[in-house]
């Protein structure tokens, strides 16, 4: 197969995923338990104003109808009104999503970078004690809950210390555009302690993938013949050795990413970060479901494009992969 | 695979489609002896490593605590110790006896009068109970799937790994909460939701494996035999994918703790028990963290992290049985 249909299989396959995940999502919370719009309608309402906003979001309609009227929604990327405040889903995500992607990419630059090297000395000093304690120290951090370790931060440097603030971004009050408040140092003393707890979760994944990668580069012929030529220690670890290592990261990364997004649900709960995983459990919690629907696929919807990006990186960076 | 074990496949093979009576018996003590070597070699392999086996020691100790609670927890985890003025909430707590030292309870009470150290023994069950039944279904159905597909491969194989592409989309904490949100918050529900995402790693993995192995000798050779699918399957296959199925089992421990403790912090966890992850909400809920009660917070999540790094290092020690040049 060539490379050419190969992409457009792949794209139409990704229609079909978000078309399913779509419909396995519209499924779900139609069948959620609990009345939804006894969340919306207060009891002091009269039943003609009940039934108002029940005909408005179009919960008495039959399932079919919803789906229908959901697949041609979710076409334009609108997923209804909250429940909750009235506004359209769409802005609550534009709202919430940037403050996910900064923290997130913030902590998976330092998280990589940290954990490249350190995989590259690891692999290198393949047997010797640097290189066990760097291990279990990395699966130690891949092993204590990325939250747990929020608390204890925000015990201790927060409660105890007060160094760090205890919860949010510090910018809700401020004037101007996002762009222009997330450079303020109130923004990023806020963002210190999120992103350094889940640099330290995520770095152990690029550590221990580029240990593995390091040692089978190691054990090639190649490698051997820079020796032969004299050339330093240094430069046959990082200019030979760890560029041909790095193959397996940059895919393992993009997937990586995608489930980062997805899984930004318990630091920002825990720093009380006003992004898109914190507001779907909140959405959750009080069922509102047009919120947490429009949430949830874009979590999803992350991970799958980045599934996506990473499937065609490795064919583009490794000429040796077929396509079959 | 390192740890095949030829002799006793191909001995295998010589009665493989012999369905006869008084044969029969013999085929049973046959297989039986197949998995009983296969086992006790994996076994062996493991136990080699000092982590390894520094981590079978914590997990048994976890074991032995969760079969023994109600022996050595003082109280029941959510009989509250005292009443308070209101009756209903007591928002102060009983100190811990390293500080107060006329105190009863080991680590102190929660703001809701229950015992923190009783939780924190009780809690072993909780999080036992849904690392290793997820692990087993893991790597229970992701194998038989896995094997499904690539033993078949054509349509069969194609259904199968669409639905595991489509699982590939979807966020493992976010579907875990949305699914138990939908089912009603019991432990028995978080269970389910995380085996419901968790098989597809080991499926994909299986599949591969079983795609190649398909195409050795011994299987096309019990295939002219006449034997069975599902006699190749079971007795051809699955022995040589083993040490694979338990490797994500072992992962699979891991990560099923980790979700649980992350869905009962979010407050989606079972009410009426308790595990690390409901402690830590409750803890969180009550402010211990400003008021500094660490003794509340602490524990469990270091209960949590032991637990989580032993599965991963019996995986990694695992995975350098099945694959030697880790070493």
């Amino acid at each position: 197969m060539s490379k050419a249909s190969f992409v457009i299989r792949r794209v139409l396959q990704l229609g079909v995923t978000f078309w399913a995940v779509g419909t396995v999502l519209f499924l779900l919370f139609r069948l959620m338990p609990g009345d939804p719009t006894s969340f919306v309608v207060s009891s002091q309402m009269t039943p003609e104003a009940r039934q108002q906003i029940i005909d408005s979001f179009g919960l008495n309609d039959p399932l079919h109808v919803q789906y229908i009227a959901f697949l041609q929604n979710a076409l334009t990327l609108d997923f209804g009104q909250s429940f909750h405040s009235n506004e359209p889903v769409r802005s609550v995500i534009w709202t919430y999503l940037p403050n996910t992607l900064v923290l997130m990419l913030t902590a998976f630059v330092i998280a990589y970078i940290l954990g490249i090297t350190l995989g590259v000395f690891t692999g290198w000093y393949r047997g010797t004690n640097f290189e066990k304690t760097t291990v279990v120290t990395a699966l130690t951090a891949r092993s204590v809950p990325t939250f747990y370790v929020g608390l204890i931060v925000l015990w201790i440097f927060g409660a105890g210390l007060g160094v760090i603030p205890m919860s949010g971004t510090g910018t809700s009050g401020m004037e101007g555009s996002w762009w222009s408040r997330i450079f303020t140092t109130t923004f990023l003393h806020h963002l210190v302690a999120p992103a350094a707890v889940l640099a330290f979760y995520y770095m152990g994944y690029p550590l221990l993938i580029m240990r593995s990668s390091m040692m089978e580069v190691l054990s090639q012929d190649f490698i051997d013949v820079c020796r032969a030529k004299g050339l330093s220690e240094r430069t046959i670890m990082f200019k030979h050795a760890a560029r041909n290592a790095m193959l397996p990261i940059l895919t393992a990364a993009a997937i990586a990413l995608g489930y980062a997004v997805g899984g930004s649900v318990l630091i920002e709960t825990v720093f009380g970060w006003p992004g898109i995983g914190r507001e779907m459990v909140r959405a959750v919690l009080r069922r509102d479901f047009p919120v947490a629907q429009g949430t949830f696929m874009v979590l999803a919807a992350t991970i799958i494009i980045l599934n996506f990006v990473a499937d065609l990186l490795y064919g583009y960076l490794d000429p040796r992969v077929t396509y079959d | 695979m390192a740890t095949q074990d030829e002799s006793s496949i191909f001995a295998d093979l010589d009665d493989a489609g012999v369905d006869e009576g008084e044969e029969s018996v013999n085929r049973w003590e046959r297989s039986l002896r197949l998995w009983r070597e296969t086992l006790g070699e994996q076994w062996r392999m493991l136990t080699d490593d000092l982590m390894v086996k520094l981590a079978m020691v914590t997990i048994s100790f976890f074991m032995a605590v969760a079969i023994l609670a109600p022996f050595i927890a003082p109280h029941q985890p959510l009989d509250r110790q005292y009443e308070g003025d209101a009756g209903i909430i007591i928002a102060d707590w009983v100190d811990p006896m390293f500080i107060d030292s006329e105190s009863a309870y080991v680590l102190g009470t929660t703001a809701e009068g229950f015992d923190i150290f009783s939780q924190l023994i009780y809690g072993s069950r909780a999080a036992l109970l849904v690392g290793l039944l997820a692990a087993v279904f893991t790597a229970g159905i992701g194998t038989l799937v896995g094997l499904t597909a690539g033993y078949y491969g054509g349509k069969i194989d194609d259904t199968l790994m669409r639905i595991v592409d489509f699982l590939y989309g979807m966020p493992l904490l976010p579907t875990v909460i949305i699914l138990v949100a939908l089912l009603g918050p019991s432990l028995w529900n978080i269970i389910f939701a995380i085996i419901v995402l968790q098989w597809r790693s080991t499926a994909r993995v299986i599949r591969s494996q079983a795609l190649s192995l398909r195409e050795r000798p011994f299987v096309k050779a019990a295939q002219v035999a006449g034997a069975s699918d599902w006699h190749i399957i079971s007795r051809h296959l699955a022995p040589n994918v083993l040490p694979l199925s338990f490797l994500y089992g072992a992962f699979a421990i891991a990560w099923a703790i980790l979700a649980e403790a992350g869905v009962s912090f979010i407050g989606l966890g079972d009410p009426n028990r308790v595990s690390w992850g409901t402690m830590l909400q409750s803890s969180r809920a009550y402010a211990a963290l400003d008021f500094g009660v660490w003794w509340w917070f602490v524990p469990p999540g270091i209960c949590i992290g032991l637990v989580v790094i032993s599965g991963f290092l019996i995986g990694r020690g695992y995975e350098e049985i099945t694959n030697p040049e880790l070493r």
